[in-house]
């Protein structure tokens, strides 16, 4: 076991190096210039250039590229172009908001949809079946900025009960710290527990037809107890894979959250970045993605011994 | 019962202490036209970077509510020497956010840094044999000519000469500083500045503000907040809810569409605070046909209708928008419509008529349009119809700000990644005077993006710099705006008014040329 962690970890350079190389090339080739967004209306192309010159963004692809793969090495990642801040300074003060509002939608969307996906497979083909997948498709449907939107205008500005926008840390107490986060978290919740809804049914089923959940009944266990311990256990597998693959969506819907909230985390950051061009910053927090996404799916290959001790590494 | 309500209810109940209440009022919360996301005001010409030296920086000079020059920082200046001395003295007492003493060594430093940079002076700088101190509150700029419009570039708005400590001005202008130490009204709290989500700044208790009355930028410049803070809100629909419900206190640039909404809501007051509108600029590129071909920018220009250009932007807003024919500032001194005719003809018929007789055979335009700018991308939309009920053979390229400003700069054939027309827009302020009309330079190769050249348009302007007064300069400005109709540098597509939204307990909001907040308070 401790070598497979090992070696999966390593196996995260290769990947990452690719990341890093992936990114580095198509910010190269992309259209944009960060030096005349600096320069503005007024500025000569002179001063546009100079500006350039001064970035550095006028030295050859390779020289800028050794140099910041050398820098990431050291674990300097670098200086934005427009704030003039370091790169992780500008991710540390973003990480909190975003972690907050993914673990609060993980947290969210695992406690409603496994148990919403477990009764829709009890009860099949039933009215609770239905509405549990008419909501599995109404979340996939409906995008994330419309709830958002719908969601404050209800909670916030019609009944007053939770602010339109922000985020308070949560050294500042959980509760302010939770009265942000819950509209952000259901909005981007609602693909999530449709996902998990619709896979965690579908497992359950399969696994409902087995032998063993028959002999399960024959010898009179409860059925919550066939759902829960017999069932859901064996269906854990495909469901937590669901979840691991799922953060990318996270990831991804975090963007259009944050936007929506006002919520100062990295997915605003890297948005802001990309509309500006600045590169290292784009280049940070992308490698940064990556490597929590390799993560989570080392964590997610290590919880499955957990769930199905036949499995070895 | 709102769970708020209740919630202030129990708290009304406790004995608050009344310092507490106190600094909550005294706080101004801001939701910026943008990102504050340098702080260097000679380093980028950003608005929103601007705005933060307005705070943090003292001018030495500043434009009042009529767009005349007093003094700010200066006590006063004498010019000696028939017009080939300026000496300039401050006032006493002044000091930077670390204590340090104003020194006219600051000022000298941050005039050349400035200098630098700033499209005005560097017009002027030729004149200029030196600046220098004489001791610690006099400088002296010793000039090779009369330079009448010296004052008018210190105190200009649209790229103000602000006063840095020597040792921060000191840095390269293509470099950008890294601290933010001004004497100005507020100081910046740096450790609390998160780019892309929160800015503040803390009244300045050495400031010493002038006696006489706040009058635009010039006057007295009192803090009487505590701290303004700054919170970005990229969404506008999010920030006019944050309006609504009491979260922000003050959004500097609302979108027009959320205008009605916002006046709706009886604690919210929509007013202009900016004294110029933005106008629409339509640029060709002169070195590509079809825009090459004079004909066939004037055949574009018949055809354009303001009207429709700025309901498409600040629709039918009462008192939104205005027609404005000419190419300077309407309602300021050198505005005319001396032969601008070509701009009133607004009839697609005759347009396209005058189209085929300049000689269009059917090249290709490319239009690029910024669609993450709401505003400019209105207006290129307008565009984009009008070339294609003229018949011309239109490709409409949709992309960010950020590509747009790097494809501006190529000067190759649309076929090789070029482009035939841009837009943008302009303040007022910097289309009032020829010296820093951008858009009215017709200077070739180092003209603004689309390159037009015209000896006649350069010559004139240069009449002008020359002008010793408004009565000379005026017949200038009319002849500048006939030859502008003729070669059509660009097209103008009329002004519209960008009003800010307050809620009604913020009170001493006045107008100004930029958005300031000193003299401000909230009860």
């Amino acid at each position: 076991m401790f070598a497979y962690v090992i070696r999966r970890v390593l196996a995260t350079i290769p990947v990452m190096a690719l990341v890093a190389l992936f990114v580095f090339s198509l910010l190269y080739i992309a259209p944009g210039d960060p030096a005349a967004v600096i320069a503005g209306d007024q500025a000569t192309p002179q001063d546009v250039e100079r500006i350039r010159a001064s970035l550095g963004l006028d030295r050859p692809f390779l020289i800028r590229f050794g140099e910041w793969v050398w820098n990431i090495l050291n674990g300097d990642m670098g200086v934005s172009i427009f704030t003039n801040l370091p790169v992780t300074t500008m991710i540390q003060q973003r990480i909190e908001p975003t972690l907050s509002l993914m673990i609060l939608t993980l947290i969210l969307a695992v406690s409603i949809a496994v148990p919403m996906g477990v009764v829709a497979a009890w009860k099949q083909g039933t009215l609770i079946d239905r509405a549990v997948m008419g909501f599995a498709v109404l979340g996939f449907s409906v995008p994330v900025f419309v709830v958002g939107y719908l969601l404050a205008y209800v909670f916030a500005l019609e009944l007053d009960w939770l602010p339109v926008q922000g985020y308070t840390a949560f050294k500042v107490g959980f509760f302010p710290w939770l009265e942000n986060l819950i509209l952000p978290s259901v909005a981007l919740g609602g693909v999530y527990i449709a996902l998990i809804a619709r896979i965690t049914r579908a497992t359950m089923l399969e696994v409902l037809q087995q032998d063993y959940i028959r002999t399960a009944r024959a010898k009179g266990a409860g059925q919550s107890n066939i759902l829960f311990l017999h069932a859901l256990k064996n269906a854990a597998v495909p469901i937590v894979t669901v979840i691991g693959i799922g953060i990318a969506l996270l990831i991804g819907g975090a963007v259009v959250t944050e936007s929506v909230f006002a919520i100062p985390g990295l997915g605003r950051l890297t948005v802001d970045a990309i509309l500006r061009r600045d590169y290292p910053v784009i280049q940070g927090v992308v490698l940064l993605f990556s490597f929590v996404y390799v993560l989570v799916n080392l964590l997610i290959d290590l919880a499955y011994t957990l769930f199905d001790p036949r499995i070895r590494y | 019962m709102h769970r708020r309500t209740l919630l202030q209810a129990s708290l009304a109940a406790l004995p608050a202490p009344a310092f507490a209440q106190g600094a909550a009022a005294r706080t101004l919360r801001v939701i910026p036209q943008a990102n504050l996301t340098s702080l260097d005001p000679v380093w980028t010409t950003a608005v929103v970077t601007r705005n933060h030296a307005f705070l943090v920086y003292d001018q030495l000079c500043a434009q009042d509510a009529k767009g005349e020059i007093r003094p700010q920082m200066a006590e006063g200046w004498v010019m000696e020497q028939d017009g080939l001395a300026w000496t300039f003295t401050l006032r006493d007492g002044l000091r930077f956010h670390d204590g340090e003493k104003v020194l006219a060594k600051d000022c000298v430093a941050s005039i050349k840094r400035w200098a630098r940079r700033d499209p005005f002076a560097q017009v002027l700088w030729p004149a200029v044999a030196e600046v220098e101190a004489l001791d610690d509150r006099r400088f002296r700029f010793r000039l090779n000519r009369p330079l009448p419009l010296l004052l008018m570039a210190l105190g200009q708005t649209q790229f103000p000469c602000f006063i840095m400590p020597e040792r921060i001005a000191s840095t390269d202008a293509f470099q950008q500083i890294r601290e933010a130490v001004g004497s100005g009204p507020f100081r910046f709290v740096a450790n609390e500045w998160n780019p892309g989500q929160r800015a503040v700044w803390a009244k300045f208790d050495g400031y010493i503000p002038r006696q006489e009355p706040v009058d635009g930028l010039a006057g007295g410049r009192t803090p009487r907040l505590n701290r303004v803070e700054w919170t970005i809100i990229s969404d506008p629909a999010t920030a006019a809810n944050a309006m609504t419900t009491g979260e922000q206190d003050y959004w500097e640039y609302p979108l027009h569409d959320l205008l009605p909404l916002l006046r709706r809501n009886r604690e919210v007051v929509v007013e202009q605070r900016l004294l110029d509108g933005f106008y629409g600029i339509c640029r060709f590129n002169h070195l590509q046909p079809p825009f090459n071909n004079p004909g066939i920018r004037r055949a574009v220009a018949m055809a354009v209708d303001q009207r429709d250009y700025m309901r498409a932007v600040a629709g039918n807003e009462k008192d939104g928008w205005e027609a404005c024919e000419g190419v300077f500032t309407c309602g300021t001194p050198l505005a005319n419509e001396a032969g601008s005719e070509i701009l009133k003809v607004r009839n697609i018929d005759r347009a396209r008529a005058a189209l085929k007789e300049a000689g269009y055979a059917g090249e290709k335009v490319v239009l690029v349009a910024p669609g993450d700018y709401p505003q400019i991308n209105a207006l290129s939309l307008v565009t984009a119809d009008l070339l294609t009920r003229l018949g011309m053979n239109l490709e409409l390229v949709s992309t960010d700000w950020g590509t747009l400003v790097q494809r501006r700069v190529s000067k190759e054939p649309v076929e090789k990644g070029g482009w035939s027309i841009i837009h943008t827009t302009s303040s007022g302020q910097s289309l009032a005077l020829p010296v820093y009309h951008l858009f009215l330079r017709a200077n070739g190769a180092n003209a603004w993006f689309g390159w037009p050249s015209d000896a006649e348009i350069e010559r004139l302007r240069g009449e002008w710099l020359s002008a010793p007064d408004l009565a000379t300069q005026k017949p200038v400005a009319e002849a500048l705006n006939r030859r502008a109709m003729e070669v059509l540098p660009y097209i103008p597509l009329g002004f519209y008014w960008q009003p800010s939204a307050w809620r009604r307990n913020v009170t001493g909001a006045f107008r100004a040329p930029a958005t300031v907040f000193w003299n401000m308070s909230k009860a």
